[in-house]
C-alpha cells in the first residue's frame, strides 16, 4: 500500500480531508440558504404588508363596516368615502378563520383520539389493516376534492332539508342563508385533519413502553383505565404537538374553505342559537386565494400581504408551541 | 402498533385466570361507552372514506369520457365543446417534476448535513426549526411569497411577461419552485428518518476501510436509505398534485398552456403560464368561472386515482419494508451486496 493511501486514511479518521471539508461547507451552505429563505420569507411579506398595518393602526383587527365592501372598494380602485385607499377592519375574516378552525380541531381532537386508540389496542387485525389505508387516504384527498364535494353535494342537502324557513327569515335581513356555511366548512375542515392527527397520535400510543401498560394491569386495572391513565397520560405531550400541528393546517386551508364556508365577510352570531351553524364566514386564507387576482392592485397587495403575515406569525407561533410540547415527550426517552 | 401486538398476548399470568382476550364485561359501563366509541370512531373513519371513494367514483364514471382525457380545454360556454382537460394533466406531470427535481436533492442534502455533520449544533437546530416552520406555512402564503419573489425584474427570465414589460412572476417554473417547498419538509424528514435507523457500525466501518464521511455518505448512507428518500418523494407528489392555492396564484387560472413569444420551446413552455388537475377542478366548480361540473367532477376523479396511486406507492415502498424490517435487519441485508462491491 502506498504510502499517501496510508496517511490519507489516518486524516479521514480525523475527518480532515480536503474533499470531505469542501462536502461539509457545501451541505452548510445549503443548510444557511434554507434559514435565509425562511428569513427572507418572513421579512418580504412583512415589509409588504406594512402599508396594511400602519394605514390602520391597531384597529386593522377591529371591526367595522363592511369587509367585503372594503376589499371590493380595493379591487375596484375606488376607496370608500370618507377613507383611505388602505382601509380594512379585518376582525369578521379573523373570526372567520377563529371560528372555524377551533371546533374542527376539538370534533378533530376527540375523534382521532379514540381512533388511534382503537387503531393501537382495540382493532382485530383485520380492520387495522383496512383502517391504515383508509386513513393515508383520507389524509391523501386533496383539498379541492373535499371543497368540490362539500360544495356539489352536501351544500345542497343542508340548504334543502336542514334550514328552517323560519331560520332563513330570522335573519334574511342581515344575510342570506345558502347551503356553504359555517358547518359545512367545519365538518370537512375537521374531517381533513382528523387523519394525521390519528396518525402522530397512534405513533406516540404505540411508543409507550410496554412494560408501563403491564404494570398497570399487574395491578388489577381494567384495558380502558391503563390507556386513559398511562398511555394516553404518557403520550399526551404528542396528543398536543399534533393538536398543534393540525391548528397550522387548518389555518392555512384556503381552497376547501374559500369553496364551502359561503365566502362572506359575515360576523357569524353564535348568540343565532342553531342558526349560527348555517351562517357564512369568509377566513383570511381563503380570503387571500379568492382575491389573489387583485395582488396586482398596490392597496389590495398590501392587504392581502397583511393577512399572510397574521397567518405566518400565527404558524410560527404554532411551529414553537409544537416543539415545546414535543420537549416534555423527550423527557420519558421516548421519540414521537 | 408493535406495543399492542406485544400487549395482547401478555401477561402470562392474566391468561392463565382469563384464557383470550380480556372481556369488557367487567368493565364498569363508562369504560365500556369509552370501548365502544373507539370502535365508533374507527369505523366512521372508515365510513367516510368509503363514502367519498364510492361517491367520486361513481360520479366519476358517469361523467368521464376517454376524448376529454386527450382533448385541450376551449373557451366556450358551451359545456359540450368546452373541450377536455389534457392540458391540465400535463400540467399536473410538469409541475409535479419540476418540484421534486428542486426538492429532492436538496432535501437529502440538508438531512444528510442535518444528520451527518450538524455543526454548528446551534446552527443545526436553526435548520431543523427552519424546515419545520416550512411545513407548517399554510400553502397560500407560500404562494403569495413565491409572487413576490418572482416578480422582481431580475427573476424575470422565468416567467411570462405581462405586454408592458411587467413581471407577472407567474410560470411553471415559479409555481414548481414553490411546490418543491411543500415537498422538502417531507423529504427531508424521510430521509432523516431513514439516516438515523442506519446503524452506526455501517459508518465505523466505512471509517475503519479509509473512507471520509463524505464518501461513507454517498456510497453507504444514501444506497441504505433510498426506499426512505423514495417514499418520502412519492409523499412529497402527492402534496405537489394535490395543492390548489400555489397553482393559481403562480400558475395563472387559464386553462390551457400558454407559451410566451420566443425561440427556446421547452423552456418556453415552463416559462408560461398554464393550469393542472386541481386548478381545473377549482376554475369548473361553483367557486370558479368556469362552471362546469360534470367536467369538474370528471377531473377531481382523475385527481383521486392519481392520489390513490401515490398511496399505493408509498405504501408499496415504506410498508414492505417495515413489515420484515425486525430491528433494522431488513436494512443489513439490503446493504449486504453493496459491502461485497
Amino acid at each position: 500500500m502506498p504510502a499517501g493511501a496510508a496517511h490519507r486514511s489516518v486524516r479521514a479518521r480525523l475527518g480532515g480531508v480536503g474533499g470531505d471539508r469542501r462536502a461539509e461547507r457545501l451541505l452548510g451552505a445549503l443548510a444557511v440558504a434554507t434559514l435565509v429563505l425562511i428569513a427572507a420569507m418572513a421579512v418580504t411579506v412583512f415589509i409588504k404588508a406594512w402599508p396594511s398595518f400602519q394605514a390602520n393602526g391597531l384597529s386593522w383587527f377591529g371591526s367595522g363596516g363592511n369587509v367585503d365592501a372594503q376589499l371590493r372598494a380595493m379591487d375596484e380602485g375606488m376607496p370608500l368615502p370618507g377613507h383611505s385607499a388602505l382601509y380594512i377592519r379585518a376582525w369578521p375574516l379573523i373570526w372567520g378563520t377563529i371560528i372555524t378552525t377551533i371546533p374542527a380541531v376539538l370534533i378533530a381532537l376527540a375523534v382521532s383520539t379514540l381512533a388511534a386508540i382503537f387503531l393501537t389496542e382495540f382493532a382485530p387485525d383485520a380492520v387495522r389493516r383496512t383502517l391504515d389505508p383508509v386513513i393515508r387516504l383520507l389524509a391523501g384527498v386533496p383539498s379541492v376534492v373535499y371543497g368540490l364535494i362539500g360544495i356539489l353535494a352536501l351544500a345542497p342537502l343542508i340548504e334543502n332539508h336542514l334550514i328552517s324557513e323560519a331560520q332563513r327569515t330570522s335573519v334574511h335581513f342581515v344575510v342570506q342563508l345558502e347551503g356553504a356555511d359555517l358547518m359545512l366548512a367545519i365538518v370537512i375542515l375537521a374531517v381533513m385533519i382528523t387523519p394525521i392527527m390519528v396518525a402522530l397520535i397512534a405513533a406516540a400510543l404505540a411508543s409507550v413502553p410496554s412494560a408501563w401498560k403491564e404494570g398497570s394491569a399487574a395491578l388489577g386495572v381494567n384495558r380502558w383505565r391503563t390507556i386513559v391513565r398511562v398511555s394516553l397520560r404518557t403520550a399526551r405531550p404528542a396528543i398536543v404537538a399534533a393538536t398543534v400541528l393540525a391548528t397550522g393546517r387548518a389555518l392555512g386551508e384556503a381552497i376547501m374553505l374559500s369553496m364551502v364556508s359561503g365566502s362572506r365577510g359575515f360576523l357569524a352570531n353564535p348568540l343565532d342559537g342553531i342558526t349560527f351553524l348555517y351562517e357564512p364566514v369568509r377566513p383570511l386564507a381563503a380570503t387571500i386565494a379568492q382575491e389573489s387576482g387583485g395582488l396586482t392592485i398596490g392597496p389590495m397587495a398590501h392587504t392581502l400581504y397583511a393577512f399572510a403575515a397574521v397567518l405566518l406569525v400565527s404558524a410560527a407561533l404554532l411551529s414553537f408551541a409544537g416543539w415545546a410540547a414535543k420537549q416534555s415527550l423527550k423527557r420519558y426517552g421516548i421519540r414521537a | 402498533m408493535m406495543a399492542a401486538e406485544e400487549l395482547a398476548p401478555a401477561p402470562a399470568g392474566l391468561q392463565v385466570m382469563r384464557p383470550g382476550r380480556e372481556s369488557t364485561a367487567s368493565w364498569p359501563l363508562i369504560d365500556r361507552a369509552g370501548y365502544w366509541l373507539c370502535w365508533a370512531a374507527g369505523i366512521a373513519l372508515c365510513l367516510i372514506a368509503l363514502a367519498i371513494v364510492v361517491f367520486m367514483f361513481v360520479k366519476g364514471i358517469s361523467y368521464l369520457r376517454p376524448n376529454l382525457l386527450v382533448q385541450s380545454p376551449a373557451p366556450s360556454i358551451q359545456e359540450n365543446q368546452a373541450g377536455g382537460f389534457f392540458d391540465p394533466i400535463v400540467g399536473t406531470l410538469i409541475l409535479t417534476a419540476i418540484g421534486i427535481v428542486i426538492a429532492a436533492p436538496i432535501g437529502v442534502a440538508l438531512a444528510a448535513w442535518l444528520s451527518e455533520y450538524g455543526r454548528p449544533a446551534g446552527l443545526a437546530r436553526a435548520v431543523e426549526s427552519a424546515v419545520e416552520i416550512i411545513a407548517g406555512v399554510p400553502s397560500v402564503v407560500l404562494a403569495i411569497f413565491g409572487l413576490l419573489i418572482f416578480s422582481q425584474s431580475f427573476l424575470g427570465f422565468l416567467s411570462e411577461n405581462a405586454a408592458d414589460g411587467a413581471v407577472t412572476g407567474q410560470s411553471f417554473i415559479t409555481a414548481g419552485a414553490i411546490m418543491a417547498l411543500l415537498a422538502l419538509p417531507l423529504i427531508v424528514g424521510a430521509a432523516r428518518e431513514g439516516l438515523t435507523q442506519v446503524p452506526d457500525r455501517m459508518r465505523e466501518a466505512s471509517y475503519a476501510l479509509g473512507k471520509t464521511r463524505a464518501t461513507t455518505i454517498r456510497r453507504v448512507l444514501l444506497p441504505a436509505i433510498r426506499p426512505n428518500i423514495a417514499g418520502g418523494v412519492v409523499l412529497g407528489m402527492g402534496r405537489i398534485v394535490g395543492d390548489t392555492a400555489i397553482v393559481i396564484i403562480l400558475l395563472g387560472l387559464t386553462a390551457t398552456k400558454t407559451e410566451p413569444v420566443g425561440s427556446v420551446p421547452v423552456f418556453n413552455v415552463l416559462r408560461g403560464t398554464g393550469s393542472t388537475l386541481t386548478s381545473y377542478v377549482y376554475y369548473n366548480s361553483p367557486a370558479g368561472e368556469g362552471n362546469a361540473h360534470e367536467k369538474a367532477y370528471a377531473a377531481a376523479f382523475v385527481l383521486l386515482m392519481i392520489v390513490l396511486a401515490l398511496n399505493f406507492a408509498v405504501t408499496r415502498i415504506t410498508g414492505g419494508r417495515k413489515k420484515a424490517n425486525g430491528g433494522g435487519r431488513l436494512l443489513l441485508r439490503r446493504l449486504r451486496p453493496g459491502w461485497s462491491k
